[in-house]
């Protein structure tokens, strides 16, 4: 292993090149992640990229995939450095080992932003040792020889040497300074910027074993469960009798909250030769379950609390700038709104499922469906009362996330049933009914606003009362709000304060968390400024926005950059032919949302056709900056589709999840209909605003602002303002 | 109890319950996972296969239902002409994001396409309107669709 390091780079960062067996050619790089714009943390990049005899070039793509593209984005930008051609490239899911490859995380957008850098910079980095092993060969400048399609090439000797021939060349050659290792410039590019179908495709369309519930090992087990009607309710006792003597029954295992700090999943599992056959005999197995502490929660009960808790004084202030009661008691008008939406699943079409398999010496492997496969680790460590480094876990392709899958319960779960049956995997597979009622739910809110508007319809004042989930005075995961919400940060006289209701159901982050939610009832409301103020709402918020400056957010190394702002919005008026002026069609509407989220600014435009009070989405116009460059079209323009089509189902199908005696009554896809192709717009056009900011992602910024945009265009269809969610006109 | 299934033209001998779906006997007792379990309601098409050319939902269906049937599964469906031309747009096209719903997808393309050809608008919401694609791919659902038919296709 050649492990030198230039001085002055930072000694984290290195890229190592080894011969491995078969005389394949490895390179190794770790590199360091500077915090900075568009970076989320200071962390660690380990990529892997193998030279094969054949000249093939293998890929470690370490993120998990849940249908967002990852697994062929990152090594595309590790295979353009490197200059192969994309032909030669085969991807390789890796484990998950944090140590080794840093974050392996599918959440909050934040794959492109962290790794856009590093990623090519490893792959130039074991270009260059290529090229230098070449250079060396034949007594030549290394500046003097080009790359292309996996060779090194010598125009003016007229000659060139594959990659896999210069591999022993290349093991031997210094590594180069990873910071400095020069970059292609923009225009070089042949595999970055275009289009790139999704490499498991070929596997997906053939029906071949490649995600989490697929997963076949010799002599495996399965586990059906019965859970706890009502979230955080614990075991009393429980009857097996009945269960235990049915043929192909090998255990029933309690899963116990004092052993599962990660979320009290009380449980009995049944594990036997055949799922099928063990969730059949959940029926006769008898438990009793104390839930005493949660059958007081109910959605009514959540309603009526909100609605007290609207009539009182806030539990808390979030955010305060001047005097709003002050500038509101002098403004010329005075709006007022009163927004909700409700708890929401995330209803994966692949339901939670985690297979484990417990080794005598007390290690225990996961093949696991996760988006956080570190978190994982941390919780089955935690409730096994087992060393983090005793976790193996194997990434699967993962049949949905939307954020369901950055919670790991079906980890823990799993993991106490395999200690179980030590020696034998087991899968542990929710059946539809227990995905729906063992969420972590997108949490339900309420936002009493007032604004006020000054003589010259400039929105003067601000303040949202908003009504949560919290515990301890501060809001539960995934149930707060920004303080840096815009327009609040840049209206003079802004508060914007919180109270906070309690309840037992489990809450957690869904695909755009907190954004999805805020867009909806933001953006809707500003509409009613704009409205009031006699303009429409693109020129409430240019004129809001004000001049381009940059706007601090919670986050030290974001920041809102107006003028990013105001040129989606432009984008998309002009695009979408925006007048502002009512359809003279009767039925007909158009609305407008504007939201940034995860680094991404995106304004949006639906057509609405309403008709005997059903909504039909005609189209939708969507103009985003993520930066410089589209890194793969193909996908970009599926994910924002997808996003986009995704937040017209919040708006206009999904229902909510009822919960009553402190128990998820929303178990089907009847209660809890999903968007099916009749609700497909029937165009959603794209135009993206490019800049010279680093690339950013995509897996969420499109969805938030369709939601307001299409209940805007329901306002200036019907004249109906909708003031929660799901949108219903009668 | 012992039965016959004819399942991508093999015959495979099956022990199962009576009452077993048949989704499940191809995911635990053929070894085929492909065809997906999603609801286990026949709500959301994740299982769909075909029977003797007809779109079904596997979790819905006995297998004694099945037994001497022709069943097709993703693992076999381009072993039929549409089949075929359905799995080529879907890759050339790329539809997949998750790509778990895709097998059922596929499956009810493919069962519209054999019994019409040339189907309109109308006739590819009513064929595929029982199948959820959570990460909502409709418009490459629809395109594929299309350009499997040989019908025109927006840009």
């Amino acid at each position: 292993m050649n492990r030198d390091r230039t001085k002055g780079i930072d000694r984290r960062s290195f890229i190592a090149a080894s011969l491995a067996a078969g005389a394949a050619l490895t390179f190794e790089a770790k590199i360091a992640l500077a915090a900075g714009p568009g970076v989320a943390e200071a962390t660690m990049l380990n990529a892997f990229i193998r030279i094969l005899p054949d000249n093939s070039v293998i890929i470690g793509a370490k993120n998990p995939e849940i249908g967002q593209g990852i697994k062929t984005m990152l090594p595309m930008l590790l295979a353009d450095e490197l200059d192969v051609s994309w032909e030669q490239v085969k991807i390789e899911q890796t484990d998950a080992n944090e140590k080794l490859y840093g974050p392996q995380v599918a959440g909050g957008s934040t794959a492109t932003p962290m790794n856009w850098l590093p990623a090519r910079q490893a792959g130039a980095a074991a270009r260059a040792m290529l090229v230098s092993a070449a250079a060396a060969q034949w007594k030549v400048d290394a500046a003097s020889l080009t790359t292309a399609g996996g060779r090194v090439v010598d125009k003016a000797g007229g000659r060139s040497a594959t990659y896999a021939s210069l591999a022993k060349a290349a093991a031997a050659q210094p590594a180069p300074d990873l910071a400095k290792v020069p970059l292609k410039k923009p225009n070089e590019f042949h595999i970055i910027g275009t289009p790139k179908k999704g490499v498991d495709t070929p596997k997906i369309v053939r029906g071949e074993p490649l995600f989490g519930i697929d997963t076949r090992l010799p002599g495996l087990l399965h586990a059906a469960m019965v859970k706890c009607p009502a979230i955080g309710g614990t075991l009393a006792s429980y009857d097996d009798s009945a269960v235990k003597s049915a043929r192909g029954v090998v255990a029933v295992v309690p899963i116990s909250s004092g052993q599962c700090p990660a979320g009290k999943q009380d449980a009995v599992a049944i594990v036997g030769t055949s799922w099928w056959a063990v969730q059949k005999l959940r029926d006769k197995l008898v438990v009793q379950w104390d839930i005493a502490a949660q059958q007081g929660f109910s959605t009514e009960l959540y309603a009526r609390q909100a609605a007290e808790a609207l009539g009182k004084a806030p539990d808390a202030t979030l955010f305060k700038a001047g005097d709003a009661d002050a500038a509101l008691a002098k403004a010329a008008k005075v709006v007022t709104g009163d927004y909700s939406y409700p708890f929401l699943a995330h209803a994966t079409l692949e339901p939670q499922n985690c297979t484990a398999l417990w080794h005598e010496g007390g290690t225990v492997e996961f093949w696991a469906p996760t988006q956080n496969p570190g978190n994982g680790r941390k919780d089955v460590a935690a409730m096994m009362g087992i060393a983090p480094e005793a976790i193996t876990i194997h990434m699967t392709r993962i049949g949905g996330g939307f954020g369901r899958r950055l919670m790991n319960d079906y980890m823990v779960m799993a993991g106490q049933i395999a200690k179980a049956v030590p020696g034998r995997p087991v899968k542990l597979l929710f059946d539809r009914t227990d995905d729906m009622r063992n969420d972590y739910y997108r949490p339900g809110g309420w936002h009493r606003f007032t604004a006020g508007i000054d003589a010259s319809g400039a929105l003067v004042a601000f303040k949202d009362h908003f009504v949560t989930f919290g515990a301890n005075g501060k809001a539960i995961r995934a149930a707060d709000m920004p303080a840096s919400e815009f327009p609040a940060s840049v209206v003079p006289d802004t508060h914007l304060a919180q109270s906070f209701l309690t309840t037992n159901l489990t809450t957690g982050w869904l695909r755009a968390p907190t954004s999805n939610a805020m867009a909806f009832v933001y953006q809707s409301f500003m509409d009613e400024v704009a409205e009031a103020a006699g303009t429409d709402l693109p020129a409430l918020m240019l004129r809001t926005l004000g001049a381009p400056r940059d706007l601090p957010t919670e986050r030290p190394t974001v920041v809102f950059s107006t003028a990013r702002a105001r040129a989606v919005i432009e984008r998309v008026v002009a695009f979408a032919g925006w007048t502002g002026k009512p359809s003279a069609v009767p039925g007909k509407g158009r609305g407008f949302g504007f939201y940034f989220s995860h680094r991404g600014y995106f304004a949006e435009v639906v057509d609405v056709t309403v008709t005997d009070g059903a909504v039909k989405v005609d189209k939708v116009w969507i103009a985003g900056d993520i930066g410089s460059q589209i890194i793969n079209p193909l996908n970009a323009e599926h994910q924002a589709q997808g996003a986009a089509i995704d937040g017209l189902a919040q708006a206009l199908v999904w229902q909510p999840v009822v919960q009553e005696a402190g128990a998820v009554q929303t178990v089907t896809f009847s209660d809890f209909p999903l968007l099916r192709m009749d609700a497909k717009p029937a165009e959603i056009a794209i135009s993206w605003v490019k800049n010279d900011y680093p690339p950013t992602g995509l897996g969420e910024p499109t969805l938030p602002p369709v939601i307001p945009a299409v209940a805007n265009a329901i306002r200036a269809a019907t004249g109906k303002r909708l003031r929660s969610l799901p949108l219903q006109l009668a | 109890m012992s039965m016959v299934l004819t399942v991508n033209r093999r015959k495979r001998s099956v022990d199962a319950d009576a009452d077993k779906p048949l989704l499940w006997v191809l995911r635990e007792d053929l070894d085929m996972p492909g065809t997906k379990f999603g609801c286990g309601a026949g709500l959301c098409g994740a299982c769909t296969v075909l029977l003797d050319g007809q779109a079904v939902r596997s979790c819905q269906t006995l297998i004694s239902e099945a037994a001497g049937k022709q069943i097709t599964t993703i693992e076999g469906v381009t072993a039929l002409p549409a089949g075929q031309k359905v799995v080529e747009a879907w890759t050339r096209i790329d539809v997949p994001q998750c790509g778990y719903c895709q097998a059922g997808q596929i499956m009810s393309a493919t069962a519209l396409l054999t019994a019409n050809p040339k189907p309109s608008a109308e006739d590819i919401l009513l064929g595929m309107n029982g199948n959820i694609c959570r990460c909502a791919t409709y418009v490459r659902i629809e395109r594929a669709i299309r350009e499997a038919a040989g019908l025109e296709t927006k840009a």
